[in-house]
């Protein structure tokens, strides 16, 4: 293929020209996540130091106007939300493709894709919105008050669902037909081939859609804002209202000053940390090893 | 590929079937239920005066004139930023790099990461950055430039991939011909790529108007018409949050704005994927 050493033969100015403007154009692209990195510690530097880290996990509360800035119930808010909306998308997202490649008929198989596309193109403020005027109400006729970390699992599931189940149906298009065929030909029955033969072949594609999922759950804001109570506590049941990281931050930017706004910045960096930690594992799985 | 597969009797090939039947069904179903709810409730209320007119009574009634208009403003600063950077840098990384330099790697690594962060620390960055720093406030320019960020590892991407689905001979002949690299890629391979450009803005264009987290401190809450870019200017999305949130007996607006938001998102994504599988393909294979 032609790359960029190539450009040395060519005898045109023009070309030069194109391939600063070309590289100008690439050095911003690729220097935004670096602006984002260093303004959060910019920005969260006077919390950091006047407040220092330990005191985010061990101050009594979060009442930032009185100077305590506890960030352990939004943290646990966030993994509990998280680690329930995952344990419940994965398998459903992961049965979902499986329906789409090995069970349903083309005819059926198609349409099913397409509507799992359209799921992932609804924003989070119809979700949050639908959660708000039907989910929420329903839970709360089951359990006062309504707006509940169950809330908020449910919706993150139906947000969430869409990611997995597209890297899931793009992971087991990728099994070679060969390894198929030699299982219909030892005679294994449907189930049994997915499990032994499909599962293990499309094992990093499927778990690279796990980390991309927990990504969207860490990171989804609006819909977790409008069902989930935001009351800051550690939840003691699944009823209880929760207040997540990304929440608080959308609760409270919009009159945050001094310490408290760059508190603010603060676990906006763990949030960032949370997303470059799952990304870089997610290209590390998905490098080589396919079928290791 | 069924039909590779054989079919069996025993309890467990059962019980799997029942569960891979069980969550489609329960996904559709659970689609279906979101999609009539909104249909259901809003249809009653759009019509040509709730597209056009202004809020009144802080949203309760009257229509989403302004907050389209403000929407489509916050829009075309997103596409005038991002489209020229962002197709600049698809054409370096798929024309004028190899995949093993330095240069490349980096810049792809960044992107990923770009692509996973979550909107709201977006919506950080852009207060800090383009409200504080910039000088900007809360503005159009504000929100638009914090949603180029936002849109542009989308951009970059599918149109990265429309140059790599152009032929190499493309290339190589006009390289035999003696023709500069720029001329190359203005005459031949720009055309060529259009499909995999299209995709690309389609997609952007959805993800920015989805977006709500990242426009709450950059583009602000203010529902009036905008006079200028340096205006505040509420986009749909954030419409829909401070109705169903914020004010009490806004629900009848509210199912109506996000009715006409998921319109338009099926529309765009409807337009993404004809796109993708026609255009893309019709081209490469006729031009």
């Amino acid at each position: 293929m032609t790359s960029l050493r190539s450009n040395t033969l060519s005898r045109w100015p023009t070309d030069e020209l194109l391939c600063w403007v070309l590289r100008g154009t690439a050095t911003i692209a690729g220097t935004i996540v670096l602006l984002i990195v260093v303004f959060l510690i910019v920005e969260a530097l006077p919390a950091l130091y006047h407040v220092g880290l330990p005191r985010f996990f061990t101050d009594p509360s979060w009442h930032p106007a009185d100077g305590l800035y506890n960030l352990t119930p939004m943290l646990w808010g966030t993994l509990f939300a998280m680690t329930g909306s995952v344990l419940i998308a994965t398998p459903l997202g992961i049965l979902s493709a499986v329906f789409c490649h090995y069970y349903a008929p083309p005819t059926l198989a198609r349409p099913y894709r397409r509507l799992i596309e359209l799921l992932a193109g609804i924003p989070s403020v119809v979700y949050g919105f639908w959660g708000l005027v039907v989910l929420v109400p329903l839970i709360a006729e089951i359990q006062p008050p309504g707006p509940s970390l169950l809330a908020g699992i449910l919706i993150l599931t139906i947000m969430i669902l869409p990611t997995i189940t597209l890297m899931a149906d793009a992971s087991l298009a990728n099994v070679p037909q060969q390894y198929l065929r030699g299982a219909a030909a030892l005679g294994l029955p449907r189930w049994a081939t997915i499990q032994s033969v499909v599962f293990p072949a499309a094992k990093s594609g499927l778990c690279t859609g796990v980390i991309l999922e927990t990504g969207r759950a860490i990171g989804e804001t609006m819909a977790i804002l409008m069902v989930c109570g935001n009351v800051v506590q550690i939840p003691s049941s699944i009823f209880d209202p929760i207040r997540t990281l990304t929440a608080n931050i959308a609760l409270e930017m919009a009159y945050a000053l001094g310490d408290h706004r760059a508190a603010l910045f603060v676990s906006g960096l763990v949030l960032m940390a949370m997303i470059v930690a799952l990304v870089l594992a997610a290209e590390w799985i998905s490098r080589g090893r396919v079928y290791g | 590929m069924a039909e590779t597969l054989s079919r069996s009797q025993n309890p467990r090939e059962w019980l799997a079937f029942a569960l891979v039947w069980g969550s489609a069904a329960l996904v559709t179903a659970t689609f279906c239920w979101l999609l009539g709810d909104i249909v259901w409730h809003g249809l009653s209320h759009v019509s040509w005066t709730f597209l056009t007119a202004p809020p009144e009574n802080a949203g309760r009634r009257g229509g989403i004139g302004p907050i389209l208009v403000s929407t489509s403003l916050i829009l075309g600063v997103c596409l005038a930023v991002s489209l020229p950077i962002g197709i600049g840098t698809a054409v370096l990384l798929a024309e004028f790099t190899s995949d093993q330099s330095l240069f490349g790697r980096m810049t792809r690594r960044s992107l990923d990461v770009l692509a996973g962060v979550p909107s709201i620390v977006f919506g950080l960055f852009g207060n800090a950055f383009f409200c504080k720093t910039l000088g900007l406030g809360f503005s159009i320019l504000s929100g638009g430039l914090t949603l180029a960020c936002m849109v542009l590892p989308i951009l970059i991407r599918s149109t990265e991939e429309g140059f790599r689905a152009v032929p190499a001979s493309y290339r190589l002949s006009a390289a035999a011909l003696g023709l500069s690299r720029t001329t190359t890629l203005v005459h031949l391979l720009l055309p060529a790529a259009v499909p995999g450009l299209l995709v690309g803005l389609v997609l952007g264009v959805g993800r920015a108007i989805a977006e709500t987290a990242a426009l709450i401190f950059t583009s602000g809450y203010v529902d009036r018409m905008p006079e200028s870019l340096l205006d505040s200017g509420r986009a749909l999305s954030i419409h829909i949050f401070d109705l169903s949130m914020n004010v009490s007996g806004g629900d009848a607006n509210a199912y109506a704005s996000t009715l006409v938001l998921v319109i338009m998102l099926l529309a765009i994504n409807g337009t993404a994927s004809w796109l993708a599988t026609y255009g893309l393909h019709r081209k490469v294979v006729t031009v």
